[in-house]
């Protein structure tokens, strides 16, 4: 087995990004993500990659378009103001089908907010990374080590479906060190026909656009591009799950957050109370077919976010009334403590269980 | 009978959108004819703007990215980041370069991205309708200048060529007009200059093109060429404002 | 083995976060569970600084510490703040030649430690917090001085390798006060 090593969560991504086969970062720097910046910047140029930082985000999300044109693996990463500037490049690319891996180290908002962790653009990665009808790939890591294996997952999936990839850290996440291990796993390479790398008089020549000014044929790219969403929906969903057989209330968190309901949960069950815990480990495409058998067994569905409830609107929609759905949220950069999630737990079962 | 001239063979049989004495359609053919004299055309990206060009995907047989409004210099840096020994150029107009996309231009030139750059200034938003544009002169009436230019409320115009040739990653800088047979001449020449630039790996390279409008111009094309003579070389003299190849330097 | 929930605070400069990468990285040698969060961003510069870390037979839940069970303070103002948070039967090491504070809970052991004095006395410049650091591994037992010192040659960059002798020396000599 290879060497664990203790690694902050935005380096172990960094690294992890490398190992995945990306050699193209473009970046701004912005607290709390910078050490991807700072880190990329010390590798790249020693492994023949590029690592540049650009005039801004909104320059930086669109070199990724540019490199991702041209086939290769490309990544950019900030924090959520600068992932609002992102977001022209991120429907630019979903329109134009092109894969690429974006990295939101969450902090707070609105506008400048703040710099601790937080959760509070669950709604823009999920329901409107840009304009238009779209949507991205969005994972969401809960520890350092995953930190490190979602990057492949993304990078693959994003090139198979033709479509961008989130990660969705938070500041937490970015900032905290834990052992991880880094396995030989090679990146998989996927076939990029479509690239715009010179036709070299030998194929036609190749279009990387969005622009589409017959509605008859826009609404055809539109069509074929949710076909491509349903079929993810059905086949991308990743969950983690603990001890939801026989939960009463399923507490469902993602991320850091999910990690802090674990305590919970675990405290909750040595009490005797029958609690269980869902992560959804991919936020889009949300696991809503797991929730929904749930809710047939649980009476309870607990919500926990660093936000002021985002999340559980999916959960709501999921759920459809088999189940009571309530939420416990925290906001402006205050972190949920397993004491926190505790009491609500007790509240919420308060008048059937000990 | 000898054939003595014909459409070049990287521009399509599509008929083209432009309006009559439009100067994109000649501008397209310089650059067309310059990526085959330079044997070029199967390892170019061409990156489209947004603006009237923004169609130019239907008229050249090249691998092209269509990027959003004022990025093609972003858009171009990360392809010609992953394809270094590629030749890469953006087309963009006066709003797309001088006006949203202002920064990713300087910045683009700051780096001395070993890129080319076909900069076409028609004074005007043409795409849009006729609105005014970062170039548009003291007292030009557009849709959005009614009363003309006024520099009290709109300041004044941004002479590209000149901002930028104070830039140490600029290697070449010139600014030419399609308005007359020699001055069309020399643009080819301008455009082929700041593609074999690319080649032989100088940095940033730019071609300001002043170009009719005569549509939102409101004048028939004969007279829009007049009027190009008449105001806009004044404001936007011609000339080459950077050449570090021929400065000895590179 | 006991769980430790460790929060280490002081100014910037003193080498909080470098302490707790030393406790993190030991906890990982001894196969344990392990995290560490710093307190980050523009509030730090030029004030205090301070990190958690979690010791754990389990995977760590939350990363970040608001009722340490150890708590190491290298200036008062970290004292002050964080001394109430301390779970009843919790250990607190302070330098004792920067915090010079009366402690009022009788439910908690306190460690004084004139760690910056020794550091003068024994040109330990600079690595006070290594000394604080040695009698927190004595008394608390989290890990062995043998990991330690593994953990510390972990943590101490290429490029200053010629510390890392100092560093031992310093947590020895907090050990054997």
């Amino acid at each position: 087995m290879a060497e664990r090593v203790l690694m902050k969560g935005n380096e172990a991504l960094a690294e992890a990004a490398i190992q995945a086969g990306c050699r193209h970062f473009f970046g701004y720097p912005i607290t709390p993500q910078t050490e991807i910046n700072a880190y990329l910047s010390r590798r790249m140029p020693k492994i023949g990659g590029t690592y540049l930082q650009a005039e801004s985000e909104l320059a930086a999300v669109n070199m990724v378009m540019g490199a991702a044109s041209a086939g290769v693996r490309a990544m950019t990463s900030s924090s959520s103001p600068g992932i609002s500037l992102k977001t022209e490049g991120i429907s630019y690319m979903i329109g134009s089908d092109l894969p690429c891996l974006i990295v939101n180290v969450q902090r707070c908002g609105p506008g400048l907010g703040g710099i601790r962790p937080s959760q509070a653009d669950y709604n823009q990665a999920t329901k409107a990374p840009g304009h238009g009808d779209s949507h991205i790939l969005v994972f969401a890591p809960a520890t350092v080590q995953e930190m490190v294996d979602i990057p492949f997952k993304a990078f693959d999936l994003a090139e198979r479906y033709r479509m961008p990839a989130m990660i969705l850290a938070d500041g937490l996440l970015g900032q905290m060190m834990e052992p991880v291990v880094f396995t030989d796993e090679s990146a998989k390479q996927n076939e990029k026909p479509w690239a715009t790398t010179g036709h070299e008089n030998k194929r036609p020549p190749n279009f990387v656009t969005s622009l589409y000014l017959d509605p008859a044929i826009l609404e055809q790219k539109v069509t074929e591009r949710f076909a491509r969403y349903a079929e993810i929906e059905e086949n991308e969903v990743m969950t983690e799950g603990s001890y939801l057989e026989d939960a009463e209330l399923v507490v469902v968190a993602f991320g850091a957050t999910a990690r802090i309901c674990r305590g919970a949960v675990n405290q909750a069950r040595t009490m005797g109370m029958r609690v269980g815990l869902l992560r959804p480990v991919t936020l889009w495409p949300f696991p809503k077919k797991q929730l929904r058998q749930l809710a047939g067994t649980a009476k309870h569905v607990l919500t926990v976010e660093m936000n002021m409830g985002q999340m559980v609107n999916d959960v709501r929609l999921a759920v459809s009334g088999a189940a009571e759905v309530h939420f416990y949220g925290r906001a402006g950069g205050m972190v949920p403590t397993p004491q926190d999630v505790l009491a609500e737990m007790r509240r919420i079962l308060g008048g059937e269980q000990a | 009978m000898s054939v003595v001239y014909k459409k070049s063979p990287v521009l399509t049989d599509a008929p083209m959108h432009y309006c009559p004495g439009c100067g994109h359609g000649i501008i397209h053919k310089l650059v067309a004819e310059t990526l085959v004299e330079l044997d070029v055309v199967g390892k170019t990206i061409f990156v489209a703007s947004v603006g009237c060009s923004a169609l130019a995907y239907n008229y050249f047989k090249l691998d092209m990215v269509q990027s959003p409004h004022g990025r093609a210099l972003a858009v171009a840096t990360g392809v010609k980041r992953a394809l270094p020994n590629h030749v890469v150029f953006t087309y963009q107009g006066d709003g797309d370069l001088a006006a949203i996309g202002t920064a990713e231009t300087i910045h683009a030139a700051a780096r001395g991205e070993k890129l080319s750059v076909v900069f076409v200034n028609n004074a005007i938003y043409g795409m849009t309708g006729g609105q005014m544009a970062p170039t548009t002169m003291p007292g030009q009436v557009t849709q959005t200048s009614p009363y003309g230019r006024s520099t009290e409320t709109a300041g004044y115009p941004v002479r590209v060529c000149e901002m930028l040739a104070t830039l140490d990653g600029v290697a070449y800088a010139e600014r030419v007009a399609v308005d007359t047979v020699p001055h069309i001449r020399k643009a080819k020449a301008a455009i082929k200059k700041a593609f074999s630039n690319q080649l032989a790996g100088r940095g940033f390279s730019i071609v300001e093109v002043l170009s009719q409008c005569p549509t939102n111009w409101a004048l028939p094309p004969l007279q829009a060429i007049e009027w190009l003579k008449e105001n806009m070389i004044p404001y936007y003299p011609l000339g080459v404002f950077k050449d570090t190849a021929a400065e000895g330097g590179e | 083995m006991t769980d430790y929930n460790m929060l280490l605070a002081g100014f910037g400069g003193q080498g909080i976060l470098f302490c707790g990468k030393v406790v993190a990285y030991a906890g990982l040698l001894d196969n344990r569970e392990v995290s560490w969060l710093p307190s980050y961003g523009p509030e730090m510069r030029g004030g205090t600084a301070n990190c958690s870390v979690c010791i754990s037979e389990e995977p760590v839940g939350s990363p970040l510490v608001t009722e340490p069970n150890v708590l190491l303070a290298l200036n008062g103002p970290s004292f002050d703040k964080f001394i109430d948070s301390v779970v009843p039967g919790g250990q607190v090491f302070i330098d004792s030649t920067l915090v010079e504070r009366e402690c009022s809970r009788d439910d908690i052991t306190l460690f004084r430690l004139p760690a910056s004095q020794l550091s003068l006395d024994e040109h330990l410049e600079g690595i006070a917090n290594m000394i604080v650091l040695g009698k927190l591994l004595k008394e608390t037992g989290f890990s062995t001085l043998e990991t330690v010192e593994k953990a510390l040659e972990k943590c101490v960059p290429p490029s200053k390798r010629h510390l890392l002798e100092h560093n031992i020396r310093a947590v020895k000599l907090g050990m054997s006060k």
